[in-house]
């Protein structure tokens, strides 16, 4: 029987694929690498591509990834598959985002306000019931 | 017949509060399974991660990291994940009180605290007690994408690169069942690697494509989303299975209420009726 190497595929928001391969194809960042068991450790980014996984001669399954990085052990590859698309810039304007809606936040907070009063009226009105009920216990 | 009607419709107001309450148990029921599934599925990548992280520390990098460094601690960042709405128990209160317990501790022992918000209630609850807000993400909905919280994250690492924070924690529930939904606070940054099972010391290092520094701030960028994405992910698991079971027990609460209710309202019916009975009699003896 050839030699196998473990093979996980996951995305941060599922499993995409674990199993036994003969052989790993992916793209890394300096070429696509082909990875049979015993590779020396390995770690690498990865290029938005294709990950093929040859089960066997025939048989072979290709997932695409959009970027990640893949960890190679000497019988166990992992690919960590990135499932946003990922850019320096892209990172950055979501970091002025969530920093803009803190500020605003800050600035305006009326809607909220009227948020904590709800919650607050409804505390009021959860104690009058269990007071009520405490009451009711008593007369009876 | 006026007699009890004022206990009628209180009867009537409290049966459409339970049915309320019913229905958003069923609507928390089958949202939970759902987000459980979601919760299990994140799961793989986060166990992977940190794995490889596990591997990195025995691998003896020639570069050393920042994130792997730890230093003297004047401030630290705090990323708090709560549900966005409430009705759902203690879930969010309880975990504030933990936040708040160890905010006090840093600022007795003079560190200053940066703090993230996800979730609604956690912006509104902090920003109303005046603590420092960096940045926050609301309305994620039932589906967070690590998209979602990339921002937010980023601010805190950029921080940590600038030495403006020492440290970085995060607070979210923990799932543990159904019943039971447990407040934690998490160390992120710097990253210790807990013992590893499997036995790699001895001198080997990894190649690494490009360069070391390049793939390490990759990797370990990703290991911090991931656990940040893992615990808002398991935070609405608990959010869920909080309010399945403070509807419910609010469903049953309303359900005693109307039988007390009723009991009074037949008492007092039947009272009426005796009198006018008895009113009749009397009168009819008269004659």
């Amino acid at each position: 029987m050839a030699m196998t190497l473990h093979v996980d595929i996951v995305s941060a928001e599922a499993e995409i694929f674990s199993g036994l391969a003969e052989m790993v194809f992916a793209p890394a960042e300096m070429g696509e690498v082909g990875i049979a068991p015993r590779h020396a450790p390995l770690l690498s980014r990865l290029n938005p591509g294709e990950v093929r996984v040859k089960l066997s001669d025939k048989e072979s399954q290709a997932f695409f990834v959009s970027g990640g990085i893949l960890e190679v052990q000497p019988h166990v590859v992992t690919v960590l598959a990135d499932t946003a698309i990922r850019a320096k810039d892209i990172d950055e304007a979501a970091a002025l985002e969530a920093k803009a809606k803190a500020e605003e936040a800050l600035h305006d907070n009326s809607g909220k306000i009227d948020y904590a009063k709800a919650q607050a009226q409804l505390l009021e009105a959860m104690m009058q019931l269990r007071t009520l009920d405490r009451l009711r216990k008593r007369n009876s | 017949m006026a007699v009890g009607k004022e206990i009628r419709t209180q009867i009537g107001s409290i049966k459409n509060t339970q049915k309320i309450t019913r229905a958003m148990e069923m609507v928390a029921a089958s949202k939970m399974r759902k987000t459980k599934d979601r919760m299990e599925a994140t799961r793989p990548y986060s166990k992977k991660i940190s794995q490889i992280i596990k591997h990195l520390a025995y691998a003896k990098p020639e570069y050393q990291h920042p994130f792997l460094v730890e230093r003297e601690v004047k401030r630290v960042g705090l990323i708090v994940i709560s549900s966005d709405r409430g009705l759902c128990g203690g879930l969010n209160s309880n975990l504030f009180r933990k936040v708040l317990l160890q905010i006090r501790d840093w600022e007795q022992s003079n560190i200053e605290v940066d703090l993230c918000a996800i979730g609604n209630k956690a912006s509104g609850f902090f920003s109303g007690i005046n603590a420092n807000i960096v940045g926050q993400v609301v309305k994620l909905g039932d589906t967070p994408h690590v998209e979602d919280i990339i921002g937010l994250i980023k601010i805190m690492l950029d921080a940590f690169y600038d030495n403006k924070i020492d440290a970085l924690y995060v607070a979210s529930n923990e799932f543990v069942n159904t019943m039971t939904q447990a407040p934690q606070l998490e160390e992120l940054l710097p990253v210790k690697p807990h013992d590893l099972e499997e036995d790699l010391s001895g001198h080997w290092d990894y190649l690494y494509e490009p360069d070391a520094r390049a793939v390490l701030d990759n990797l370990l960028e990703r290991y911090i989303e991931s656990i940040v994405y893992q615990g808002l992910v398991e935070n609405n698991a608990c959010e869920q299975a909080a309010r399945m079971v403070a509807m419910k027990s609010a469903s049953d609460n309303a359900g005693n209420i109307i039988d007390e209710l009723q009991l009074v309202y037949n008492k007092a019916r039947q009272a009426a009726i005796t009198q006018e009975i008895s009113e009749i009699v009397s009168g009819a003896a008269a004659v």
